[in-house]
């Protein structure tokens, strides 16, 4: 081959990967533009407040579904955050046998599928309690507690010995090098860790559908039933009724910008530092 | 010893027990149905709760079917855009181009559901479906008629949800590429595209393969988006034009109303087997990247 037909194949070629990214894109952007158009037509200060109505009936929101959805995100990161962290500590500061053990355990569990974490505390708790808002944290735990731990001890990992070895050296116990030094270094990436396991359990609809199962009213508490944001998108959306429809795009609007508006601020947080 | 270390110790064991107590409480509770049907439980095609009878294959077939082509639509479009993003593009640009990719790995699964029930489903039975039809229709597999849920709409969703992650790992595994290999080629008076093709993507490849066996392992477990555009229907159909239904999307749809203790117990058994599925391939796409990264 002569240098033009090869230097005309690198040209074809870089047509064709551009053409990749383009293909890549439409999809995105005919997400953003059709949430952006139908949802913010379906907001309005009412829908973010009041309760659903029956199909049919004009009116109602998603308030219900926000309280849910925040009581479900809080409980979970609740019960989440520090099992990770601590978690994490071990596998990053204690490295041994043991450590990477369950560091491989730690990332199998963490591609664990959304629907099975629903099932496993369906069949754990379920029968004998009844479906809760309780349940539907825990099942969003099973996903968050892998997500944080990597993110955690992956930034810990990233702290260099040398600090250690300092503190060490000035006589500090093993517990408050890891404790003050260690921990505190690590503290940017283990909260970007935290938040971007946030947004992702925001969205999370499957762990959900048979333990926190969904409500039509104020959630009353932790062991009642709760409606979220995301179930209730899947259940507007799979109706047959039109009004109900709009308001999934509405939801969707308002659930996606919670998610991205966390991921966009870690990410600008994190590159200041 | 310690306390402190037995403290932290207790926390990592508990995900230990975490995992155990997935695996466990999965099995015993599907035991009912592995007692009742035994091995013919992957193998039967027919699903029908009425009459209790249950058999896993179609929902096999469809998990495996649509993540595989999947796997076709996002694998050559994902190492295009990798290429793309860390050959071409400045790097300011490149950083801002692979943020929006990774915007799609951020939105809900339900929101892409929801984008597929009312954008894709409309599209894939007009112009894309009647398409199809019309060019490859000869092939059983792309046969009419044309339905708008479809294992093959189910595909497409899934390919948009793993090519971030595929891209992502790509991008990593390019730029590992020792930089006196490139400058070689160049100054031996190599084009651009042959120094990708020639020395790049070689280099990459284990890594590219980690990252293609994460998006399956990803693919495989989806639940929502594919739920609300496969058209639940658990049957082998000649064609992907025609709707299925998946390991995952079955359990959504039914496990709330199921009809009887033993379809309850039935539809924990598929979750054991997608569970099982999951960790095997998710142990493979560490084992290899892992490998990567020692070598370097």
């Amino acid at each position: 081959m002569n240098l033009r037909t090869r230097k005309m194949k690198g040209n074809a070629m870089i047509i064709l990967v551009a053409l990749a990214f383009v293909i890549i894109m439409i999809p995105l952007m005919s997400m953003l533009y059709m949430i952006a158009i139908r949802g913010i037509g379906a907001i309005s200060l009412e829908f973010l407040t009041s309760l659903p109505t029956p199909p049919g009936e004009p009116g109602g929101g998603v308030g219900n579904a926000i309280q849910g959805s925040l009581m479900l995100v809080a409980t979970a990161s609740a019960i989440s955050i520090p099992i990770s962290i601590m978690a994490a500590v071990y596998i990053s500061e204690y490295r041994g046998k043991l450590s990477s053990a369950i560091e491989l355990i730690t990332d199998v569990l963490s591609g664990t599928p959304s629907i099975v974490a629903g099932v496993f505390i369906y069949v754990l708790i379920i029968p004998r309690t009844g479906f809760s808002a309780l349940a539907g944290s825990l099942a969003l735990s099973v996903l968050m507690i892998p997500t944080v731990t990597i993110a955690s001890y992956e930034s810990l990992k990233a702290v260099p010995n040398h600090i250690r070895e300092a503190a060490i050296a000035l006589g500090v116990p093993k517990w408050k090098t890891s404790l003050f030094v260690v921990l505190r270094s690590a503290m940017i990436g283990i909260g970007t860790g935290v938040i971007l396991g946030i947004a992702r359990i925001s969205g999370e609809t499957a762990p959900l559908l048979f333990t926190a199962l969904g409500n039509m009213y104020w959630n009353e508490g932790l062991l009642q039933p709760t409606s979220a944001l995301p179930l209730l998108i899947y259940n507007y959306a799979t109706s047959p009724y039109r009004s109900w429809q709009a308001q999934a795009w509405g939801a969707a609007f308002i659930l996606l910008v919670i998610v991205l508006l966390l991921n966009i601020g870690v990410r600008i947080v994190a590159r200041k530092r | 010893m310690e306390k402190f270390r037995l403290v932290t110790a207790a926390f990592a064991i508990s995900l230990a027990a975490l995992a155990l107590a997935l695996f466990t409480q999965l099995l015993t509770s599907s035991l009912p149905a592995v007692e009742r049907f035994g091995l013919t439980f992957l193998f039967d095609t027919i699903w029908d709760p009425v009459m209790e009878v249950f058999g896993a294959l179609p929902f096999v077939y469809g998990t495996l079917v649509t993540s595989l082509i999947a796997l076709l639509i996002a694998v050559p479009l994902s190492i295009g855009a990798a290429v793309f993003l860390t050959q071409y593009v400045p790097t300011r640009t490149s950083y801002l181009l692979s943020f929006l990719i990774e915007i799609i790995a951020a939105i809900p699964s339900v929101v892409i559901g929801l984008w597929g029930i009312f954008v894709l489903i409309p599209f894939m039975r007009d112009p894309l479906g009647t398409f199809l039809v019309e060019c490859l229709g000869f092939i059983p597999l792309f046969q009419g008629p044309v339905f708008g849920p479809s294992i093959m709409t189910g595909a497409i969703i899934l390919a948009i949800m793993i090519i971030p992650i595929i891209t992502s790992i790509t991008k990593d595994a390019i730029n590992t590429t020792p930089e006196l290999q490139r400058e070689g080629l160049v100054a031996l008076g190599s084009t651009r595209w042959e120094v990708i093709t020639k020395i790049i993507l070689p280099y990459a490849r284990p890594g590219i393969i980690g990252g293609v066996m994460l998006g399956l392992g990803r693919a495989v477990g989806e639940t929502m988006a594919i739920t609300m555009v496969i058209g639940n229907t658990p049957s082998i159909p000649a064609s992907l034009l025609a709707p299925g239904d998946t390991l995952a999307s079955v359990i959504a749809n039914q496990f709330s109303e199921a009809t009887s203790a033993i379809h309850t117990s039935a539809l924990i058994e598929l979750g054991l087997i997608l569970f099982v599925i999951t960790v095997v391939i998710n142990i493979c796409a560490r084992l290899i990247l892992r490998r990567e990264v020692a070598r370097e």
